[in-house]
């Protein structure tokens, strides 16, 4: 089931023009700084670009949490089951027998798996495209000592693998929504929806108090990754909480579907 | 679905005969575990379906299913969705067994042509052929294909019964769901009739004429020619038109002697037409027969 599932993807022309996209925005802050001059803030990690290509790969990732990731998430998730039921092909899959369980497990498996590659996809186009623009030398941390370029590209891959692990929350999410619906686009459009709500909330610091529990409040945390020596307090806070919720929601993902009657 | 109680011996081929709406394709999704029934058991293959958590995968494994309409990824190609499906379950040797099977089955419903063109460029008819092929890829034991079919012109329509009578010939286990009493009458080895979530009658297809042979009689008088009928043993008139009645006959009643009734009492009969029994008919025979136990 898993691997159908991953090939599956690889057989869409959705997933590459998504692909392009994503590329194209990876390369975006590369091309931005290469072909203009002169200071001025913008997002993460774009001033630091000119001193070394490996920015790209951040910048592009910094690039893509708030909106085009929860967007990501959203519609593969949320996809994941319903769009089975609605396709007809939920039922033969069950009658192949796939176990329920199985099916949401490894449904959901497949969507990090996806979700993973596109982030890496796009650390790796922005990494390259930085690198063509401003080569690769000793890398500047946030704290203003300086790593090799070697640890440096380590920190990018360490990078990755927080942004992944951030999304497996919202996924789980999405693959619950996905097991109550028929609709696909509808259970993807509570997802995203849900992560839009926590970025607002997260952006009001009145509600403070909440914040830690919040999805997306430490996705951006993987710039800690880039201090000397390196802030591990929040990516813990926000490990620990994409723990939660992936464990709750797919629990509860589980209990609906190996409960539900199949009709579709 | 009210207290069903029903038993397809191997190597039959069962003809599960019922309106819209009757309860069919309900019963089909309980038997492969896509509903949960409130009360009672399915057993397929001597395998509980509900077993908790036991070995329902090892029954299904064995039976291949057309469950109303076929589905399909239809961005794909028919065999490379047939390969997946082969690939997406099941141990090693199953999976490999079934992916070597699939040119078979695509030239058994005789898509070998059109196996490379997406789903999405299927007409109906094809859409129902992959879907008996998927159904077919794991050489099952037990073949449960409802209203297979739907959307088939005559020529792909004979074919199918002919492939299920070879099957069911081979010792496949074949059930099969249809609103056609015709269609279930041809191939079939045993029928089961259901009528609002109830089996009302099962046995071989010839049981189910037991309600009687239908005429259609066209009439000069219809108001007179009916009262003249009430008066025949085993004749009772079911329905018509203005210068026609419909009549239902029962042991002794015949055709010949509707005639001379009506002849012999200065009607004009112009037409006596024997008629295919519509299966509305047989239900309603039957659903009354079940209400009215005298």
């Amino acid at each position: 089931m898993y691997r159908v599932e991953v090939a599956r993807a690889f057989r869409r022309p959705r997933t590459y023009v998504l692909g392009a996209l994503l590329g194209g925005v990876a390369i975006l802050p590369s091309i931005v700084l290469a072909t203009t001059s002169g200071g001025g803030g913008g997002p993460p990690f774009f001033e630091q670009l000119r001193h070394n290509g490996l920015f790209g790969g951040l910048a592009g990732i910094g690039l893509i949490v708030p909106f085009f990731l929860p967007l990501g998430t959203g519609l593969l998730s949320g996809e994941s089951v319903a769009s089975e039921a609605s396709a007809g092909t939920l039922r033969y899959l069950l009658v192949r027998p796939v176990g329920r369980v199985r099916l949401v497990l490894q449904k959901y498996a497949a969507v990090v798996t996806l979700l993973a590659l596109a982030i890496l996809w796009v650390a790796f186009a922005g990494v390259v495209a930085g690198g063509i623009a401003f080569g690769y030398g000793r890398f500047p941390t946030l704290s203003g000592d300086e790593i090799s370029a070697g640890m440096a590209l380590l920190r990018v891959v360490g990078a990755v693998v927080y942004v992944a692990v951030g999304v497996t929350g919202l996924a789980a999410i999405g693959v619950f929504f996905s097991t109550l619906t028929d609709s696909g686009v509808g259970a993807a459009i509570a997802t995203v929806s849900l992560a839009i709500v926590s970025q607002i909330l997260d952006g009001l610091s009145m509600l403070h108090a909440i914040h830690p529990y919040l999805l997306t409040h430490q996705w951006l945390a993987f710039a800690d990754l880039f201090r000397s020596p390196i802030a591990w307090d929040a990516m813990r806070q926000g490990i620990e909480l994409q723990i939660a919720y992936v464990f709750v929601f797919l629990l509860a993902a589980l209990a609906v579907f190996t409960r539900k009657d199949v009709v579709s | 679905m009210d207290s069903l109680d029903l038993t397809v011996e191997k190597g039959v081929l069962y003809g599960f005969l019922g309106p819209n709406g009757a309860g069919k394709t309900t019963t089909i999704r309980m038997a492969l575990g896509l509903i949960f029934p409130t009360e009672g058991e399915v057993d397929v293959l001597d395998e509980p379906v509900f077993p908790g958590q036991g070995p329902r995968d090892r029954a299904l494994r064995r039976v291949g299913a057309l469950i109303e309409e076929p589905g399909f990824w239809t961005h794909l190609s028919g065999r490379r969705n047939l390969q997946y499906f082969a690939r997406t379950a099941g141990p090693a040797d199953d999976r490999r067994a079934r992916l070597a099977r699939v040119d078979d089955v695509l030239r058994t419903v005789g898509l070998d042509q059109a196996g490379d063109k997406r789903v999405k460029a299927y007409s109906q008819g094809m859409r129902q052929r992959l879907g008996i092929a998927q159904a077919l890829l794991g050489s099952p034991s037990v073949l449960v294909l409802d209203e297979p079919t739907n959307g088939l012109d005559p020529q792909g329509m004979r074919e199918v019964r002919m492939l299920l009578r070879r099957l069911a010939d081979d010792g496949v286990t074949v059930f099969v769901s249809s609103h056609l009493l015709t269609e279930v009458e041809a191939m079939c080895d045993r029928v089961g009739v259901l009528a609002r979530g109830k089996l009302v009658a099962e046995g071989p297809p010839s049981a189910l004429r037991s309600s009687g042979d239908m005429l259609r009689v066209e009439v000069d008088d219809r108001a007179r020619a009916e009262s003249i009928l009430s008066s025949v043993p085993g004749v009772t008139v079911d329905g018509g038109g203005t210068a026609q009645l419909r009549v239902r006959l029962k042991v002794p009643a015949t055709a010949a002697a509707v005639n001379a009734a009506l002849v012999g009492g200065g009607i004009a009969v112009s037409a006596l037409v024997p008629e295919q029994e519509s299966l509305e008919d047989v239900f309603v025979a039957l659903v009354e027969g079940e209400e009215t136990p005298r």
